[in-house]
């Protein structure tokens, strides 16, 4: 498949072209933070940021999702969510969009899949944006990731300046620049460009961090007194679960709305006492200590044991939004060298 | 594909208070669809994820056995949300059930052994299931000696007199009925289970034990069964987690890679040596 070009001053006008028949989620400035959210126009778009404070995975898989409406006096159970039109995520960092990938590798295994995801995944198109200037606080590159990474993605842009390089990596990519006929055809020269942004970008994000063997050695590590140390400074905010593109940890719960009843599922995160205690009053992880352990097992030995991937594509978030700087990339550090 | 979280609607169709505090009651329950009513199966030790709309949803372990055919019970102690307004509830209520989820007790491998049922407090829900399943007249042929340990607190506490009544005029169960402490009518035995479990000292040989029970009772108990001569993977325990969906997706009843909604309840305690002591 041929990549485009697209200059920047057409970015709206590209933007458009898809407004209407899509429903169409793009990085917004807001005052001083950028976030996505649905736009009305191409104009709205910001694609000037680093990465957004949030990551878009709410477009999938919202903060709080209705999952049925149980109406009081008639029959039967109602469906929320169904008719909407198919959407369009733009400006997703490649960490973000191989984040989905983790997502959809877990939302789809077991004996039930997870419908509510994977509906919302199947019908919405991904429109990556490459990272020219990771911030000091990424570490896709030591997790297997790249800042020109394509995986989640169905076209992924590519900043070289006054334009865009439109990469078509899936049909459902190609499916959305087949009719815009403007767009030019790329030319050797602006892929030799994009390569060497490419080079500058892994470049920059030297050196990377040792995680050769990891899952193995967290094998034997469960007891470890290693963990008794690292948990210290956290107060357990679960800001870390909350802003990571691939924590997917839920609570459902009911809300009555007077004439019914929704059924509701919200972020929960592995860092609140709450979440594991059981009715008893036993709790298996009891402290912050059993809770941070989790977090770190699940990411680094129980994902990867499964999938055969690490769940964290080292996005940085949970690094710059930590408000006691709890930084997990020195977890990883402080495990490797035990 | 359909949608994993929408329950099936079943009505409430009767109500057994099981101890004498009145905190915990059976809720026996029909299937609003009589199409489903029928065709629904389950192994014993398996759940359902069982709701009262508008109080929320949690997972239940089905008490009733595989013959009991068209309706399932759920033996529920009050004590949350959801236990609150289900035991509230009257005979008619709607209320929602999916499942039936995870592994259940491995009925087929059991087969032609001698079974040892022990449980303790109202955690007695799934074995009850097991034990109305082995004692069936179509299956008991299918097990040998059956011997059941069930303790509660006191003799208030004991769930399922009803059951217990019948299976004490059976002959071909071995059945030890104990309290921690009796009252001034209590002529049975005394004792915690690990202790009676000792006195009562079933042999281990071509035996499967099948455990569940409150964490403290788990603890004591599986030291004595190795000392009796059970090797790890016959011995069968069923794990207490706190779970949101049942299927393996809202991530909290892991202990390490496993989910104990999917891949459990049922552990054999030669699976639980090579998982994380997070339970």
């Amino acid at each position: 498949m041929n990549s485009k070009i697209l200059g920047k001053n057409q970015l709206t006008k590209f933007i458009d072209e898809f407004i209407g028949e899509y429903r169409v989620f793009a990085p917004v400035k807001k005052g001083k933070i950028i976030g996505f959210d649905e736009i009305a126009s191409g104009k709205e778009t910001c694609l000037d940021f680093q990465n957004t404070k949030q990551p878009p995975k709410s477009v999938f898989f919202p903060q709080t999702e209705v999952l049925f409406e149980y109406k009081k006096g008639e029959k039967g159970l109602e469906k929320a969510g169904s008719g909407d039109r198919d959407k369009i995520l733009l400006g997703m960092r490649p960490c973000d969009a191989r984040a989905l990938v983790i997502f959809d590798r877990f939302f789809s295994s077991g004996e039930h899949e997870d419908l509510p995801y994977l509906q919302k995944r199947e019908r919405t198109a991904v429109v990556g944006l490459a990272c020219n200037h990771p911030l000091n606080t990424c570490f896709c590159t030591s997790l297997g990731g790249s800042p020109f990474g394509s995986e989640g993605m169905d076209l992924k842009l590519v900043d070289l300046g006054d334009e865009y390089l439109v990469e078509i990596l899936t049909n459902k990519g190609e499916k959305l620049v087949e009719d815009i006929k403007w767009l030019r055809d790329a030319e050797e020269s602006d892929l030799n460009r994009a390569r060497d942004l490419a080079e500058d970008a892994e470049n920059a994000m030297k050196p990377k961090i040792s995680t050769d063997g990891l899952c193995d050695k967290l094998d034997g590590m469960f007891d470890d007194p290693v963990w008794e140390g690292i948990h210290q400074k956290c107060i357990g905010c679960g800001v870390c679960s909350f802003l990571c593109p691939t924590c997917w940890c839920f609570d459902v719960l009911d809300e009555d709305t007077g004439t019914g009843v929704k059924r509701v599922r919200i972020w929960d995160t592995c860092q609140f006492p709450l979440f594991t205690k059981q009715g008893s009053g036993f709790n298996p992880r009891p402290s912050g200590k059993e809770r941070m352990r989790q977090r770190i097992m699940h990411k680094f030995n129980y994902y990867p044991k499964d999938f055969g991937e690490f769940g964290c594509v080292g996005c940085g978030r949970c690094v710059r939004e930590c408000p006691v700087n709890l930084d997990i990339r020195e977890v990883i550090r402080a495990v490797m060298s035990v | 594909m359909s949608n994993p979280y929408i329950p099936n609607i079943a009505v409430i169709r009767k109500i057994i208070t099981e101890n004498a505090v009145n905190d915990i009651k059976t809720f026996e329950v029909v299937f609003e669809d009589p199409e489903l009513a029928e065709s629904f199966t389950f192994n014993p030790g398996q759940f359902g994820m069982v709701s009262y709309f508008g109080a929320g949803e949690c997972p239940i372990g089905i008490a009733s056995s595989p013959t009991d055919q068209g309706f399932l019970q759920f033996t529920i102690k009050k004590v949350g949300v959801v236990t609150t307004a289900l035991h509230n509830s009257m005979e008619g209520q709607k209320i929602g059930v999916r499942g039936p989820y995870g592994n259940g007790w491995p009925i087929e491998a059991m087969e032609d052994k001698n079974i040892v049922i022990v449980g303790g407090g109202f955690a007695f829900t799934t074995l009850r299931s097991l034990a109305k399943y082995m004692l069936h007249d179509e299956n008991r042929d299918r097990y040998k000696d059956i011997t059941i340990i069930y303790g509660a607190r006191n003799p208030g506490e004991l769930s399922y007199k009803y059951d217990l009544e019948n299976w004490g005029k059976r002959n071909d169960l071995d059945l030890v009925i104990t309290v921690d402490k009796g009252d001034a009518e209590w002529t049975g035995r005394e004792g915690y289970v690990p202790t009676i479990l000792k006195e009562v000292s079933p042999s281990s040989e071509n035996a499967v034990a099948a455990v569940c029970g409150p964490p403290v009772m788990i603890r004591f108990t599986m030291p004595v069964l190795t000392e009796l001569g059970f090797q790890p993977d016959r011995i069968l325990l069923s794990l207490e987690m706190r779970m949101k969906c049942g299927i393996g997706k809202c991530g909290r009843c892991n202990v390490g890679n496993k989910f104990v909604c999917q891949d459990g309840p049922v552990f054999t305690q030669k699976e639980l040596e090579s998982m994380p002591k997070e339970y």
